[in-house]
């Protein structure tokens, strides 16, 4: 009970000062607009689908996902300025749950993730994109997990490197070839074998191709549960393991 | 209140391939009473913030012991947590809060409920006179006001024994002056006050008992008029017509004094009381006098005559 009550001072917290800070509605939305105006159209002859329904219902889903793994990622710069504003360690005095540290702040991430997800399937549609109502949440829930789980890995790094010359480099170099091999951006049915093969080993892929099945309308596909699976067993080993750095020495 | 044996620790930093082990507290014994204000004085990198950090369940100590308002620091940290305050050397405010946001949620962090963390705020701002900036962000704030919405951050939730790492330090004199205050008060409401600074006159002004610490460790505790005594004394400094002073030195020949051409120096051991018996005894040799001073010795004297060092130079 404490755990809950812990967490949603935290959550509630973090909620107001993102809200009274409006810019990251407005860049987080601007950004993925460009990509479904100006990318987008660019797929239909490189997808050979004949319609753009067809080619957003394979772009947007990989966006989805591009946009929970990167948003997730980069959270941790916000911890650093906590760090050294002496937030954390306010925090750290008292007896808050340290589990209600983390948690609090990836859930702020995970509900700012899904508001944005909202955003950009409603003009999905208005370009045509057809998904059924629940297959549509699960496949929030998968971008949850996701979110989930990247932003505790940052929180984790964060207090790890504990500044952002080291979290910038680091994350770049550690989502550029996740990205590239997750098939988000194109699907990996076009790549050579081995490739192919790498990609297998990246828990991401299989998270895309999970999302991309729900938007299919193929909820049957063995894609989406092992989707689930892989990333909700992903994001419980990175919270536990980011909580037991909010429990140990910080400065 | 607080009690410590032995308490150490040290720490790995790397200096690009090396590894370098900083010793930053070694073996620290402390005895904090009841109501007072304990001060640690040390200069810069002396371990004072470590030790605090350790006291406050921050960092644990590689080896020792420390109960805290009755709580053992190794066995219950989190009943630890529960009893004490803790203020930052470096601040904890947010930017972009308001100070009652700030206060309402280490309140309930606490344990207050919603109506109890807003009561309790709105009388902390009260007494802390910040009620006027209470609604502002804290970056709008002065340092001396940011610095007393940390100590109220601190006191929140009422615990028996607050830690203020360095409260003053940054404040123009006025605002240093209000901070002093600011703690008296919180010693008459009944708090055991643990304060770090390297001010020789707050130390001396402020607090009832202090530690000196250098380099990891204690050289000396005691109350700073104890402190100060121990080194020699004070010094009363009579000054005489160059005839008198044989008759001076003969009418206070009970005293440890030299005498000099134009005055005679008595060493005492409380100056404030000696001066009158000193009157009395020239008055009554019918010896005219010409001035009386009474030198004290600082607590800058203590920490040279311990460390070989002067605090104001390091
Ligand atoms: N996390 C850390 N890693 C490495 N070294 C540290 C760490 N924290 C403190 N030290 C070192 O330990 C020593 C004691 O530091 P501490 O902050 O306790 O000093 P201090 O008495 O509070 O000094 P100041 O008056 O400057 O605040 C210093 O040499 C410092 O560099
Ligand atoms: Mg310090």
């Amino acid at each position: 009970m404490k755990l809950f009550r812990d967490i949603s001072l935290i959550f509630n917290r973090q909620m107001q000062l993102l809200l009274r800070n409006p810019v990251w509605i407005v860049v987080g939305v601007f950004q993925p607009v460009m990509y479904l105006l100006l990318f987008a159209p660019l797929l239909k002859p490189a997808l050979g689908v004949r319609t753009n329904a067809e080619a957003y219902e394979i772009f947007v889903p990989g966006l989805l996902v591009l946009l929970a793994i990167f948003g997730g990622l980069f959270q941790g710069f916000g911890l650093i300025a906590e760090l050294r504003a002496g937030v954390i360690e306010r925090s750290r005095v008292t007896p808050v749950s340290r589990v209600a540290l983390l948690l609090g702040r990836s859930l702020r991430d995970t509900v700012s993730l899904i508001a944005q997800a909202v955003i950009i399937t409603l003009l999905a549609l208005a370009f045509d994109l057809r998904v059924f109502l629940g297959n549509l949440l699960l496949a929030y829930l998968m971008l949850a997990l996701i979110s989930l789980m990247t932003s505790a890995v940052s929180y984790g790094v964060a207090l790890v490197v504990k500044s952002e010359d080291a979290l910038a480099p680091l994350m770049n170099t550690v989502a550029q070839p996740l990205l590239l091999l997750s098939g988000i951006l194109l699907p990996m049915t076009y790549a050579p074998g081995w490739l192919q093969g790498v990609a297998d080993w990246n828990p991401f892929s299989w998270a895309v191709n999970g999302t991309r099945a729900l938007f299919r309308g193929d909820l049957g596909a063995p894609d989406v549960w092992q989707g689930l699976l892989i990333m909700a067993v992903l994001a419980v080993l990175a919270v536990a393991w980011a909580a037991r750095l909010f429990a140990k020495s910080v400065r | 209140m607080i009690e410590t044996r032995g308490l150490r620790k040290s720490f790995i930093s790397r200096q690009g391939r090396e590894k370098k082990t900083v010793e930053a507290v070694r073996g620290v014994d402390l005895n904090v009473a009841e109501g007072e204000i304990f001060g640690f004085l040390g200069p810069n990198g002396a371990g004072k913030t470590t030790t605090l950090r350790m006291l406050a369940t921050l960092i644990e100590p590689d080896d020792g012991t420390a109960t805290i308002a009755g709580a053992d620091l190794r066995a219950d940290p989190g009943e630890v947590r529960r009893r004490i305050g803790y203020v930052a050397q470096g601040g904890s405010t947010w930017d972009d809060s308001t100070a009652r946001e700030e206060l309402v949620l280490q309140a309930r962090l606490y344990g207050a409920s919603k109506a109890e963390a807003l009561s309790r705020s709105a009388h902390v701002l009260e007494s802390f006179q910040l009620s006027e900036y209470a609604d502002r962000k804290c970056k709008t704030y002065s340092g001396g006001q940011r610095r007393r919405v940390d100590i109220a951050l601190g006191i929140i939730h009422e615990p028996r024994v607050v830690f203020l790492d360095e409260p003053t330090t940054g404040l123009d004199p006025q605002s240093r002056a209000h901070m002093w205050d600011e703690v008296r008060r919180l010693r008459a409401e009944g708090m055991t006050v643990f304060i770090t600074t390297h001010y020789l006159d707050e130390a001396d002004a402020l607090c009832d008992r202090i530690s000196i610490m250098d380099n990891g460790e204690i050289v000396a505790s005691g109350t700073p008029a104890d402190l100060k005594r121990e080194i020699s004394g004070d010094v009363v400094r009579v000054g005489l017509p160059v005839s008198a002073v044989s008759a001076a030195a003969s009418a206070l020949e009970a005293y440890k004094l030299e005498t000099y051409e134009d005055n005679v120096r008595l060493y005492v051991d409380d100056g404030a009381v000696a001066i009158p018996q000193i009157l009395r005894a020239l008055d009554a040799a019918g010896v005219p006098l010409g001035t009386i001073e009474l030198h004290r010795p600082s607590l800058d004297d203590v920490f040279l005559t311990k460390t070989g060092r002067s605090l104001r130079e390091s």
